[in-house]
C-alpha cells in the first residue's frame, strides 16, 4: 500500500521500497526508514500495548528514547522487545508489537558477533554539529580521533530540521564534513555506532550495529572497546515530555520527533496537529511540518508572552491541554480556555534535557540549571569534555563553536597543538539547533527567555491518574505523589516504588520530570534531589553482542597436551581440569570405567604403565635469592637441596592450610623447577608473584611458567626400569647409581630428557622430561616396546589413594594443615619462617579434634562409597542437626587390595582407627572402619623396585 | 498485567534524629533495619537510630540478585542461613507487608568431577542439617529448568546440580521497606542523609557517634555497614580483616517467562533467575581489585554473558538494560563476622561478602539477641571476631569458589 503519510523521498536515503510485515498486515516502507517511520508512513498510529494498564501506544519519539513503540522481531531471528524507532527497516522485516513482554526463542542463533579494541587520543561522540565541529578541530591537530555515532548518517539532529550551514542544507554539510574526516588517515569515523558505556581510565564501550542486511560472513554486531587519551562529549539533548491527562495516546509525540519524520523520514505523523509547549524550539517544529502539508490547528504556550512569534497558526498563549479526546488514538486536544480541538496529532516539547548519561557514568558530577530546566554537567572525573547540547548550549551556531573549542581543548590536552580555527561555520539558527533546540536557540536575540519559567512540567488537574511519567512502565504523577505520601523523600525510592525509569529508556523522558514532579509533591528543590545514578548501558545491547566469539568452543581455551591426538586415537575418555583436558581412563572394547580402571591399575602394580603428566603447572624459579624464597614460601626446607635432587614440598596459604603440593628440582645454585598441581598452576604463580612483589620485593627471584615447553610422562611399575634402560642405554639406572628423589639428563629413544626418579604411585617409578614437540615420539617409543599400558587419571588417583598420598582439592578443602594429613614431617622445625608457620601455633589448629586424613573400609568390601558422604557416630540416626565427624575425599576399588577402600578427612581420625562408625547414606547406614590412611605397601618396599 | 500488589500508602517517616540514643545502629541496609526490627519486637528494645548515609537500604540492599537459599556446607553456615530461610518462608506475614518471597528453588551446578564431589558432599552435609538438598543429573537439571543446556559437548559440560527446593528470591526493596516500615511503627528512627564520621570511644567503651547531623550519644553502637565496615570499624580504632571489592550484577528487559528456578554456577561463573516481572537478573564473580566505589569493569560483564549463554544458548538475543555495582566486604574464610568487638557495646556485623542478602532475617535476629543481651546468639557466635586468633575459621571458600 503507498501510502499517502509519504511526502517525499529524502535524497541520500536511496529510497530503495523494502518490504515489512507488521502485527500480520504486510506493509512497504524505504531504505533509510526506521520501523517506525515506515509504520507512520503507512498510516499505522497504535504500535503496542501498555504492559500494566493495557493502553493503546503509538510513537512517541524518533530514536533510543522512545518509551512507547517497543516491538519484537519475529524475522529474519526472534529479538524481544526493540524500539521502533531505533530499528533500521530492511526487506523481509516481520515485527509484532508488544504488551510489555517480549519472547526469546529457543532456535540457534545463527549470528556472528564480536569485539574490537581501539586506541585513541581523541573519542568524539556524537557526530552531531558539535560533534563534526570537535572531530574536525580535534582532527586537524594531528591527533588520532575516533567519532563515533549511531545513527545511520552524520549530523545528529541536522537531518531532522531545515537548518542550513554555510549556506547549504544540514544535513548535506554534515556528511560532507563526515566523508571528509573519514578520508583522513588518523581518523576512524563510525556509524551505527552506540557508545554505552563510560569506565574508569576513559575506557569507553560502544556496539556497532553492522545489520542483519550487512551481508554474509559479517558480525552482526560488534563491540568497540575503546582507550581514549581524551573525550568529547556531544551527545545532543532529549525533548522533555509534559505530564497531562492522557499524555500517553497514539497520537500524542514529541513535537522534535515530529519535525524529525517530516524532514528526515519525509513522513507525516498526522494530518491536523496542535502544539503544546512551554518554550520556542516547537515553533520551528510546527513550521517544518506546516510546510510539509500537517495544518496546525494551534499552538497552546504555557507562557504568557512567548518568545518565538509565528502567523502560521493561532497561538494561545498562556494556556495548557487538559487532556485529548478519541477512541483510543487522539481525535482531539483539550484547552485550558474549554476549548476542544479536533485534531489527530499533539505535538508536545517540555523543554530539552542534556543527555548527561555517559558524563555520569565517568562519575561526573552535575547542577541544576534553572535556565533550561534541566541538569547539566558541573565537574568530571574523567578526562573529557562537554560540547553542544549535551552541555545546554543549543543553538546550531553555538554548537558549532562550542564543539569547535571542545575539539581543539582535547587534542591539546591529549598533547597536540590545534591549529586556527576554521572560520565557524554559519548557522541558519531559523529557530532550531542541535537536537532540536530550546528556548533560547530560537528566540530572537538568542538570550533564554528570562522572564518565563521554562521549565513546566505537569498540568495541574484533581486525578493524576492518567497523567503518565513513565509511559513503557505506566507510571503516573498519582503514583509519584503516592510514594512521596508514603513518606519517600528519595528520588532513587520513588523510582523503585513506582518502576519510573527502569524499563527500555532508562529514564530518559521520565527521569528529570519525576524529580521534579517529587521536588513539587514535597516542597523541595529540584537541584538537591537530583536524578537517579546513570549506568552502562545507555541502550539496551544483547546479551550475545556482548558475549562476542567468547562462546561454545572458545569460551574458554581448551589447553591440550602434544600426546592429546594419540590419546584421542585411542580411546580415552577426558576429564576437563581446569582448562586442560586430561585422558581419564583408556577403556578397550566391551570395558566400562571399572573394568578399564581396574585393569590400569594391574598394569601399573604388576609391570609397567605410562601416563601424560604433561598438564602439571611447571614454573621455573631462578636468581640469587631462589632458595631463600623457596623456603619461605615451602613449609619444608628446600635450600639444602642438593643439584640433582628432587624434594616433595607443601606450601600453605598464611592461615596455615594447604594450598597446594609438588616437587621441588634444584637445577643449579641459584635456579630451580617448581611442579604444581594441575589445577593450580597459575594461582601457585600468582601466590609467587604476590609475594614478591609486594612483600619481599628485596629478593632477587624471577618466576616464569614453562607448563607447556614441556612433555611429561610417568612411567610407572616394577617393570619401568627395564622399559627406561631399553630405550636409555646411557646412564646406569639401578636403585643406586640412580637414587629416589633425584633426576638426571639422559637420552631417552635418542630424545634429549631430563629424567627424574619420583612416585606418585608407591611403585618404581620415572618422570620423563622431553621438549613438548619430542613428547609424541617419546611417547610412542614406550609403546613400542610393547611392554606398557597406558593409564589415565582415574587409574592415578586409586593408585596414589592406596598408598595415602591426598590430593590437594580433593582430599583438602582450603581447611586442611600438612598435620591433618599426617604429613608433620613436611613442616620444618628449623626454618625461622615460612607462609603458615604463624598460624600452626593457634589454639584451633593445635586442636586434637581436628579433621585428619584416615583410611575406610566398608563393611562390605564390595560396597563402594560415594565421595562426598558424611560420618557420623551411630547407626540409628537422630534428628536434625546431626553432628557429622567427617567426610569421605576420595572412593576406589582396589586392585591390589581386592575390595573398595577411601579416604576421609574424619574428626579425631588418628585417634580412631579401628573404630566402626557409619555413613548415611538414607535408608540403614553403612558401617565402615577406620585405618590408616596408607593402605597399600606401607613399609615402602616397592619404591626401588 | 499489573500483578504486583500495591505498596501501603505509608512506609516511614524521617524524623530529627535525637541527641541520645539506647541504640544506634550504623547503617540502614538490610541488615540494619532487621535488626532494629527484632530488637523492638524480640526484645522492646525500640530507643533505637538507624543512620542511613544515603537513603534507606541504598547500598548492597538495593543492589544485589536478591537468591535466598540455605544450602551452604559447613554446620555454622548452615545453622545461621537455615534460620534465616525458615524466617523469610513466615516473613511477609510476620512485617505485613508483600515482599515477594518467590520459593522456585535453586539449582547449584556442578562441572567437573571435583564439582560434582563438593556438590554431593555439600547435599550430605545439608540434609544431616536438616535442610532440603538433592543431587540432581543432567536430566533431572533439565526437568527442574528445561533451558539449561545439559548437552555433553559444550566446554564444560553439566554434569549435575545440587537443588534446594525451598529456596527462592525475593523483592529487596520490598523486603527492606518492609522492616522499615515494622520497626518505624514501633518507634525506631529512621534517619536518611546521616552519615556516621567518627565513632566516640573513652575508657574502652563507645560513648557516641559523630554525624552529619551532629553529636548523637549511644548506650550501644552496632555497625552494619557493608561495604564501607572496615572504613567504620576504624573510627573506633577496630581493624577488621575486610577486603572491599566492587560487585557487579546486570538486569535485562521484561520477558515471557522462561526461567522457573534459580541457577548458579561457580566453575562457569554466572547465576541468574527471572524476576517476578519477567527481567532476568544475573550476577557473576566480585571484580578482583579492592575497591569502595559502587561500579566495575566491563570485561567482568562481558565474561559473565558468554558463561551466560553458555548455559542458556536462549538468552542470545535478551538484551543488557542495565548494569551496576555493589560493594562487598569480603573477609579471611569467607564468612560474616558478627559479635563483640575489643571495644565495650560496640558490635560488628559484617563480612558477608556476596551472602547477606538471604542472611538478612537470621543475621538481624541474631545480631538483635547479641545486642540485646551482650553476648552472641548461638548461631552467630562461631562468627567471632576472634577466630581469625585462634584459626577456629568458617572456611567457605574451599566448597564454593564464589560463595554466592
Amino acid at each position: 500500500m503507498t501510502s499517502h503519510h509519504r511526502r517525499h523521498r529524502r535524497p541520500g536515503f536511496g529510497g530503495e521500497p523494502l518490504r515489512f510485515r507488521f502485527d500480520g498486515q504486510d506493509y512497504e516502507g524505504l531504505r533509510g526508514d526506521t520501523l517506525a517511520s515506515a509504520l507512520l508512513a503507512n498510516g499505522v498510529r497504535t504500535v503496542a500495548t501498555s504492559a500494566a494498564l493495557g493502553r493503546p501506544r503509538g510513537i512517541y519519539a524518533s530514536w533510543t528514547e522512545e518509551p512507547n513503540a517497543i516491538v519484537q522481531i519475529e524475522h529474519p531471528f526472534p529479538e524481544p522487545m526493540l524500539q521502533a524507532t531505533t530499528v533500521e527497516l530492511y526487506d523481509g522485516l516481520v515485527a509484532t508489537g508488544l504488551t510489555g513482554r517480549g519472547r526469546l526463542s529457543d532456535r540457534p542463533d545463527p549470528a556472528r558477533h564480536d569485539a574490537v579494541h581501539a586506541h585513541c587520543d581523541v573519542l568524539v561522540v556524537g557526530a552531531g554539529p558539535a560533534g563534526l565541529a570537535a572531530a574536525r578541530a580535534a582532527a586537524g591537530s594531528g591527533a588520532r580521533v575516533i567519532l563515533a555515532d549511531d545513527r545511520p548518517i552524520a549530523g545528529g539532529s541536522l537531518p531532522d530540521t531545515a537548518e542550513t550551514v554555510d549556506g547549504v542544507p544540514g544535513a548535506a554539510w554534515a556528511s560532507a564534513v563526515a566523508a571528509d574526516l573519514a578520508g583522513r588517515p588518523d581518523v576512524r569515523v563510525l556509524s551505527r555506532t552506540s557508545v554505552f558505556g563510560y569506565y574508569d581510565d576513559n575506557y569507553l564501550v560502544a556496539v556497532e550495529r553492522r545489520g542483519e542486511w550487512g551481508g554474509q560472513g559479517r558480525a552482526r554486531e560488534r563491540v568497540w572497546r575503546i582507550r581514549a587519551g581524551r573525550v568529547v562529549l556531544a551527545t545532543g539533548a532529549h525533548e522533555r515530555p509534559i505530564a497531562f491527562a492522557d499524555n500517553d495516546r497514539p497520537g500524542v509525540m514529541l513535537a522534535g520527533a515530529a519535525r524529525a519524520y517530516a524532514n528526515r523520514y519525509g513522513v507525516l505523523p498526522g494530518r491536523r496537529a496542535v502544539v503544546f509547549t512551554a518554550g520556542d524550539s516547537a515553533y520551528a517544529a510546527a513550521r517544518d511540518l506546516a510546510s510539509a502539508g500537517v495544518e496546525i490547528a494551534a499552538i497552546v504556550d504555557v507562557r504568557q508572552a512567548p518568545g518565538a512569534r509565528w502567523d502560521g497558526a493561532e497561538i494561545l498563549s498562556g494556556h495548557v491541554v487538559t487532556g485529548v479526546g478519541g477512541d483510543g488514538a487522539v481525535s482531539s486536544v483539550s484547552v485550558s480556555d474549554g476549548r476542544e480541538i479536533q485534531a489527530d496529532l499533539l505535538l508536545v516539547s517540555g523543554g530539552w534535557n542534556p543527555v548527561v548519561h555517559l558524563f555520569g557514568q565517568a562519575g561526573g558530577e552535575l547542577r541544576y540549571d534553572e535556565g533550561i530546566g534541566s541538569f547539566v554537567p558541573r565537574s568530571a572525573r574523567q578526562a573529557l569534555e562537554v560540547a553542544g547540547a549535551a552541555r545546554g548550549v543549543f543553538s546550531l551556531s553555538g554548537c558549532l563553536e562550542d564543539g569547535a573549542a571542545a575539539g581543539a581543548r582535547a587534542a591539546e590536552a591529549a598533547g597536540f597543538r590545534a591549529p586556527p580555527r576554521h572560520p565557524a561555520p554559519r548557522a541558519s539558527d531559523d529557530g532550531a539547533s542541535d537536537n532540536g533546540a530550546s528556548d533560547n536557540g530560537a528566540s530572537d536575540n538568542g538570550a533564554p527567555d528570562a522572564d518565563e519559567p521554562v521549565a513546566f512540567w505537569l498540568v495541574p488537574s484533581g486525578d493524576y491518574r492518567s497523567h503518565f511519567v513513565d509511559l513503557q512502565r505506566d507510571v503516573t504523577v498519582a503514583d509519584v505523589v503516592r510514594a512521596t505520601g508514603a513518606g519517600l523523600r528519595s528520588v532513587e525510592h520513588v523510582k523503585r516504588y513506582t518502576t519510573a525509569g527502569t524499563a527500555h529508556d532508562q529514564g530518559k523522558l521520565s527521569g528529570v520530570l519525576t524529580s521534579a514532579i517529587v521536588a513539587h509533591a514535597i516542597g523541595a528543590d529540584i537541584a538537591q534531589l537530583g536524578t537517579t545514578t546513570f549506568r552502562a548501558p545507555y541502550m539496551p545491547v544483547s546479551f550475545a553482542t556482548l558475549a562476542g566469539r567468547d562462546r561454545g568452543a572458545l569460551h574458554d581455551p581448551v589447553r591440550v597436551t602434544s600426546l592429546h591426538d594419540w590419546h584421542v586415537a585411542h580411546g580415552a575418555l577426558f576429564e576437563n581440569v581446569g582448562q586442560w583436558k586430561r585422558p581419564w581412563y583408556y577403556p578397550r572394547p566391551g570395558e566400562d570405567m571399572e573394568a578399564a580402571v581396574l585393569r590400569e591399575c594391574r598394569a601399573v602394580r604388576q609391570s609397567v604403565g605410562a601416563m601424560d603428566a604433561s598438564t602439571l603447572g611447571k614454573i621455573d624459579v631462578q636468581g640469587p635469592d631462589a632458595a631463600e624464597f623457596l623456603d619461605r614460601l615451602y613449609t619444608n626446607m628446600m635450600s639444602t637441596l642438593k643439584v640433582g635432587a628432587i624434594r616433595y614440598g607443601v606450601m600453605c596459604r598464611a592461615d596455615g592450610m594447604v594450598f597446594d603440593d609438588g616437587t621441588v628440582i634444584r637445577l643449579a645454585d641459584d635456579r630451580f623447577l617448581v611442579t604444581t598441581t594441575t589445577g593450580n598452576a597459575a594461582a601457585v604463580l600468582d601466590w609467587m608473584e604476590e609475594w614478591l612483589q609486594t612483600e619481599w620485593p628485596s629478593l632477587r627471584v624471577y618466576c616464569t611458567s614453562v607448563t607447556e615447553h614441556w612433555a611429561t610422562v610417568a612411567l610407572a611399575g616394577p617393570g619401568s626400569r627395564d622399559v627406561l634402560a631399553g630405550l636409555a642405554p646411557g646412564p646406569a639406572v639401578d636403585a643406586a647409581s640412580f637414587p629416589f628423589m633425584t633426576w638426571r639428563d639422559a637420552e631417552v629413544a635418542g630424545i634429549a630428557a631430563r629424567v627424574c626418579r619420583i612416585s606418585f604411585s608407591g611403585e618404581l617409578a620415572y618422570e620423563i622430561n622431553v621438549n613438548a614437540w619430542d613428547g609424541l615420539a617419546l611417547w610412542e617409543a614406550l609403546h613400542a616396546t610393547g611392554a606398557v599400558t597406558p593409564y589415565g587419571t582415574e587409574t592415578m588417583h586409586v593408585l596414589r589413594a592406596e598408598k595415602g598420598y591426598p590430593i590437594v582439592g580433593q582430599d583438602t578443602d582450603g581447611t586442611v594443615t600438612p598435620a591433618d594429613l599426617g604429613m608433620d614431617w613436611v613442616v620444618s622445625k628449623k626454618k625461622a619462617g615460612f607462609i603458615g608457620k604463624r598460624s600452626f601455633a593457634r589454639s584451633d589448629t593445635a586442636r586434637p579434634d581436628r579433621r585428619h586424613l584416615v583410611g575406610l573400609l566398608p563393611a562390605d568390601p564390595d560396597f563402594l562409597l560415594p565421595e562426598g558422604a558424611h560420618l557420623v557416630e551411630s547407626s540409628t540416626l537422630p534428628e536434625p542437626p546431626v553432628p557429622t565427624l567427617g567426610h569421605v575425599t576420595s572412593s576406589y576399588r582396589s586392585a591390589a587390595l581386592g575390595r573398595t577402600f577411601a579416604l576421609a578427612l574424619v574428626s579425631g581420625g588418628r585417634e580412631r582407627v579401628g573404630e566402626r562408625l557409619y555413613v548415611p547414606l538414607g535408608g540403614e547406614p553403612v558401617p565402615v572402619t577406620v585405618t590408616h590412611h596408607v593402605l597399600y605397601d606401607p613399609e615402602g618396599a616397592r619404591r626401588d623396585g | 498485567m499489573r500483578d504486583f500488589p500495591e505498596h501501603p500508602d505509608w512506609l516511614w517517616s524521617s524524623p530529627q534524629p535525637k541527641r541520645s540514643y539506647d541504640v544506634v545502629i550504623v547503617g540502614g541496609g538490610g541488615h540494619g533495619l532487621a535488626t532494629a526490627y527484632y530488637l523492638a519486637k524480640n526484645h522492646g528494645i525500640t530507643d533505637v537510630a538507624v543512620l542511613e548515609r544515603g537513603w534507606l537500604a541504598g547500598g548492597n540492599m538495593a543492589r544485589n540478585t536478591t537468591i535466598i537459599r540455605s544450602n551452604y556446607l559447613w554446620d555454622e553456615s548452615a545453622g545461621i542461613y537455615e534460620h534465616a530461610l525458615k524466617l523469610w518462608e513466615g516473613l511477609e506475614e510476620d512485617l505485613g507487608y508483600p515482599i515477594l518471597f518467590s520459593r522456585r528453588g535453586v539449582l547449584n551446578l556442578a562441572h567437573s568431577l571435583q564439582d560434582v564431589r563438593e556438590s554431593v558432599r555439600r547435599v550430605h552435609a545439608n540434609r544431616l542439617n536438616g535442610i532440603d538438598a538433592e543431587w540432581l543429573g543432567p536430566e533431572e537439571v533439565k526437568e527442574v529448568c528445561p533451558i539449561v543446556n545439559v548437552s555433553p559437548g559444550v566446554r564444560y559440560p553439566v554434569l549435575g546440580a545440587t537443588y534446594q527446593p525451598r529456596a527462592g528470591i525475593a523483592k529487596h526493596d520490598y523486603v527492606a521497606w518492609g522492616y522499615a516500615r515494622a520497626a518505624a511503627a514501633m518507634g525506631v528512627h529512621l534517619v536518611e542523609n546521616c552519615e556516621v564520621t567518627g565513632i566516640e570511644v573513652t575508657g574502652g567503651r563507645v560513648r557516641a557517634v559523630e554525624t552529619a547531623q551532629g553529636r548523637i550519644a549511644a548506650g550501644t553502637v552496632a555497625l552494619c555497614a557493608a561495604g564501607h565496615s572496615s572504613v567504620v570499624g576504624a573510627m573506633a580504632g577496630v581493624k577488621l580483616p575486610l577486603q572491599s571489592h566492587p560487585l557487579q550484577a546486570l538486569v535485562s528487559e521484561l520477558l515471557e517467562p522462561v526461567h522457573p528456578t534459580v541457577v548458579m554456577s561457580n566453575a562457569v561463573h554466572v547465576y541468574v533467575s527471572q524476576a517476578h516481572k519477567g527481567e532476568l537478573v544475573m550476577g557473576a564473580g566480585i571484580d578482583a581489585y579492592n575497591s569502595y566505589r559502587q561500579r566495575g569493569a566491563f570485561h567482568i560483564i562481558e565474561r559473565q554473558m558468554s558463561a551466560a549463554l553458555e548455559l542458556f544458548p536462549i538468552f542470545a538475543r535478551a538484551h543488557v538494560l542495565r548494569t551496576w555495582g555493589g560493594v562487598v566486604d569480603v573477609s579471611p574464610d569467607a564468612s560474616p563476622i558478627v559479635g563483640p568487638t575489643p571495644v565495650e557495646n560496640l558490635y560488628v556485623n559484617c563480612g558477608w561478602g556476596t551472602g547477606g542478602f538471604k542472611a538478612t532475617p537470621g543475621v538481624g535476629w541474631c545480631y538483635a539477641h547479641t545486642i540485646a543481651h551482650g553476648e552472641p546468639h548461638p548461631l552467630n557466635a562461631p562468627f567471632s571476631l576472634e577466630r581469625f586468633t585462634t584459626g577456629a575459621l568458617v572456611d567457605e571458600h574451599g566448597a564454593a569458589a564464589v560463595a554466592h
